[in-house]
């Protein structure tokens, strides 16, 4: 089968996702993460839309969209992170606890 | 039905009570001019109800007298039951409007209107005109609530309100502690004969079940009590001269009549409202609504008869020897109060028709005395004399009123008072001939003590201080507007065949066949001996007084012995005051009340006290404080307390949130996953 090998690529992918929003303390590497989640999702999207064979590509049309938010998000969350940086002169994440108790 | 507003007519003059002690003296005429516009709408009111009322009855009557025998007297009973706030006592509000309502209305507002108008000459420039007319007002509601009830319980309210108001304006100067003490004992003498009236609505409660006059009538009138039961004819009669003591006090009969003549210590158009024409009929009144009760008691008809008449001879002999010209007139209304009385043993007609006439022609008469006084300023025909010249119009009307009030016929009073003394002739028995001699006794003498004033006041030369000139208009008008019913008014009581059927019987009858039953008679022997002894009364009081001597050479008080025993009121206030007040009341009894209110009430009340303040404390201290105050402040500690746990979650940092949000899809992943 293989649809096997970019489902575990896709995977992997997430995983490292994860892994950078979870472990990194620079703000813009999280960004970056978060959209290698997204690129996983919208790889398993095209696998999956590929498996199911239908006429007019569900899945593929879908991870069209799955981009075009992708960037929008970028574009907001650099936004969040070009003030922050304005305001305290640093990017690290934990800096950023404003909304502790 | 007009007579359906007729509540409207107390309710004015309370009105105008409640404004004129809240916003009296901001009136451009302090206050009088609303006591005097409420009384006024209240009397056109009054009027109306009455043209109702009495056509009803004057139908009823032809009708009856065309054969239709289903005819009834006119009544609108309507009340609101307040059972809610009453208790089981079965409390109404309401209005029983009859002949003898109506009557009442008419020479209530009436009297009450002229004395208001009276009362801004007289009172003029006094340091309490507005409170005098606040009280004014208030007696007139009180008057009119007692008239108006449908039920004892109403009246009773009304009857002591109309104490009160007595109470207060007998004290009205009570600078002078003479005057409040006339005041207290009014007000002690009349609630002695309260406490009748209370054990007697009390006593007939307990028969009937009911305070509902109505109810307590048509129950005698079928012989039963409450639940069927045979009617206890003992117990009946208890309870009427319980009730009779009531209108003993009120109404100043023997033996509790002392209070009236020291309440002339009041302004006299207090006078002639209310010690004259109106509170104190309020014991005749009494009787009066409940005459079918009465009826059934030959004991309690008797005792009335003979205290009616003892009263008319005693009060009339007390007033040949005054010289205050109010208390003669006080005495002479004590006398009058004892031929209503009486009257009312034989004759229901004869008794209301009488306190009616007497209202008009005696409120006059206080009226006008209060002219004199206001005059000359001093109570005492010693100081008066000779004022026809100066004081025409007071003069003129004086002599209007003291020949009604003398029965001289055609006045007012000779019809009413021959209606008395045919009664008592129809009566017959050892009462009517008891009233029939005392009466004509009482109006010979009755004519001599008005000549007699009349010649000590006007005739001869003056002998008080000043020069005497006449009142002004406000005082004028209000005699001559009175003067007009206390000649005219006798003619609506003719008593012949004719005039019968359409006149004040026919008016004022609370039961058709007590009306089919007393037919108009006119004793022409009984009219012409009773006008007769009222001339010679006049004749011996001209022969004595016709030179209007001084308080020296005045015969009456020249009697030895006999003007002693009158001058000291036949001792009957020593006997109270000496003998029952201060040996037995003011010692022993005084003494006793005190030790036990020392030691047994004050003590419960104390003890109750220490209680009350105990079982409060303890309440606060764990009631409130621990109980109420704990759960309160326990329920904020906790949530302080569990918030506090709980906000370690919200740490600020996006990667804790971001760890959370995995852990949690992956726990939600898994569990689908097994389901």
């Amino acid at each position: 089968m293989q649809a096997v090998y970019p489902l575990t690529f896709a995977a992997l992918l997430f995983c490292v996702g994860v892994y950078g929003v979870l472990a990194r303390r620079n703000a813009v590497l999280v960004l970056m993460s978060v959209e290698l989640m997204l690129s996983a999702v919208t790889i398993n999207l095209v696998t999956f839309g590929q498996i199911a064979g239908d006429a007019v590509l569900t899945g593929q049309a879908f991870a069209l969209f799955v981009l075009a938010i992708g960037a929008a998000e970028v574009g907001v969350g650099l936004g969040i992170i070009l003030l922050l940086y304005r305001n305290r002169a640093t990017v690290n994440i934990d800096d950023a606890d404003l909304m502790k108790y | 039905m007009i007579s359906d507003y007729a509540w409207l007519i107390p309710a004015l003059p309370a009105v105008s009570a409640l404004v004129i002690m809240l916003f009296g003296k901001r009136f451009p005429k302090h206050g009088a001019e609303v006591g005097i516009a409420a009384v006024a709408a209240a009397a056109l009111l009054a009027i109306v109800t009455a043209i109702e009322v009495f056509g009803a009855n004057v139908a009823a009557v032809a009708a009856v007298e065309h054969g239709d025998h289903a005819a009834r007297s006119f009544l609108n009973e309507r009340a609101l039951n307040l059972t809610p706030i009453g208790g089981g006592f079965g409390i109404e509000a309401g209005i029983r409007i009859d002949g003898l309502a109506a009557m009442m209305f008419l020479l209530v507002t009436f009297v009450s209107l002229m004395v208001q108008v009276y009362s801004t000459g007289y009172m003029h420039g006094d340091p309490r005109y507005t409170y005098f007319f606040m009280l004014l007002s208030l007696f007139t509601f009180s008057m009119l609530l007692l008239v108006i009830g449908n039920n004892l319980f109403m009246v009773l309210v009304g009857w002591e309100l109309v104490g009160v108001c007595s109470y207060l304006l007998i004290g009205f100067w009570w600078e002078e502690k003479q005057n409040s003490d006339a005041a207290i004992k009014a007000f002690l003498t009349t609630k002695f004969g309260d406490i009748g009236l209370v054990v007697g609505i009390v006593t007939l409660w307990g028969m009937f079940r009911t305070f509902n006059i109505g109810e307590i009538i048509s129950s005698v009138e079928a012989g039963t009590q409450a639940g069927g039961a045979p009617l206890e004819t003992g117990l009946l009669t208890f309870a009427l001269l319980t009730l009779f003591l009531g209108a003993v006090g009120k109404s100043a009969q023997f033996p509790l009549h002392t209070w009236l003549p020291d309440a002339m210590a009041g302004p006299t158009p207090v006078s002639a409202l209310i010690h004259a024409a109106t509170m104190v009929t309020a014991g005749i009144f009494l009787i009066a609504r409940l005459y079918p009760v009465f009826q059934a008691s030959p004991t309690a008809m008797a005792v009335i008869a003979v205290i009616g008449s003892i009263t008319l001879l005693m009060a009339g002999l007390l007033a040949l020897v005054q010289d205050d010209v109010k208390r003669v007139l006080a005495y002479s209304t004590v006398s009058q109060l004892g031929y209503m009385i009486a009257a009312l043993s034989f004759s229901y007609t004869a008794g209301i028709f009488h306190l009616f006439t007497h209202g008009f022609f005696k409120a006059l008469l206080f009226l006008g005395s209060g002219s004199l006084i206001h005059a000359v300023h001093s109570n005492n025909m010693s100081d008066m004399g000779g004022l026809r010249k100066p004081m025409p119009v007071t003069f003129w009307t004086f002599v209007i009123g003291s020949v009604a009030l003398a029965a001289i016929p055609p006045f007012a009073g000779f019809w009413s008072k021959d209606e008395v003394l045919a009664g008592a002739l129809g009566g017959g028995g050892y009462t009517g001939n008891l009233l029939l001699v005392l009466g004509g006794v009482g109006g010979m003498i009755t004519a001599f003590y008005m000549t007699r004033a009349l010649y000590l006041v006007f005739a001869g030369e003056y002998r008080g201080h000043g020069h005497p000139h006449e009142s002004p208009a406000a005082m004028r008008w209000p005699l001559v507007v009175l003067a007009v019913p206390a000649a005219l008014i006798g003619f609506i009581n003719l008593p012949f065949e004719f005039a019968h059927p359409t006149g004040f019987a026919a008016w004022t009858m609370f039961d058709i066949e007590y009306f089919e039953g007393h037919p108009a008679e006119f004793v022409v022997w009984l009219a012409g001996l009773s006008t007769a002894l009222a001339l010679l009364g006049f004749v011996a009081g001209r022969a004595l007084y016709r030179t209007s001597p001084s308080l020296a050479k005045d015969p009456m008080l020249n009697m030895g012995p006999l003007t002693m025993v009158l001058e000291n009121r036949y001792y009957l206030d020593n006997l109270y005051t000496d003998l029952i007040v201060r040996t037995v009341v003011r010692t022993k009894l005084a003494n006793a009340a005190y030790w036990l209110n020392d030691h047994v009430i004050d003590r419960i009340v104390f003890l109750a006290g220490v209680g009350a303040n105990r079982l409060g404390k303890a309440t606060y201290d764990y009631a409130d404080q621990k109980g109420i105050d704990g759960a309160v402040n326990g329920l904020g500690v906790s949530a302080n307390w569990s918030g506090g746990l709980i906000k370690f979650a919200q740490s600020g940092n996006v990667q804790f949130y971001a760890g959370a949000l995995f852990v949690g899809v992956f726990v939600f992943a898994l569990l689908f996953a097994v389901a």
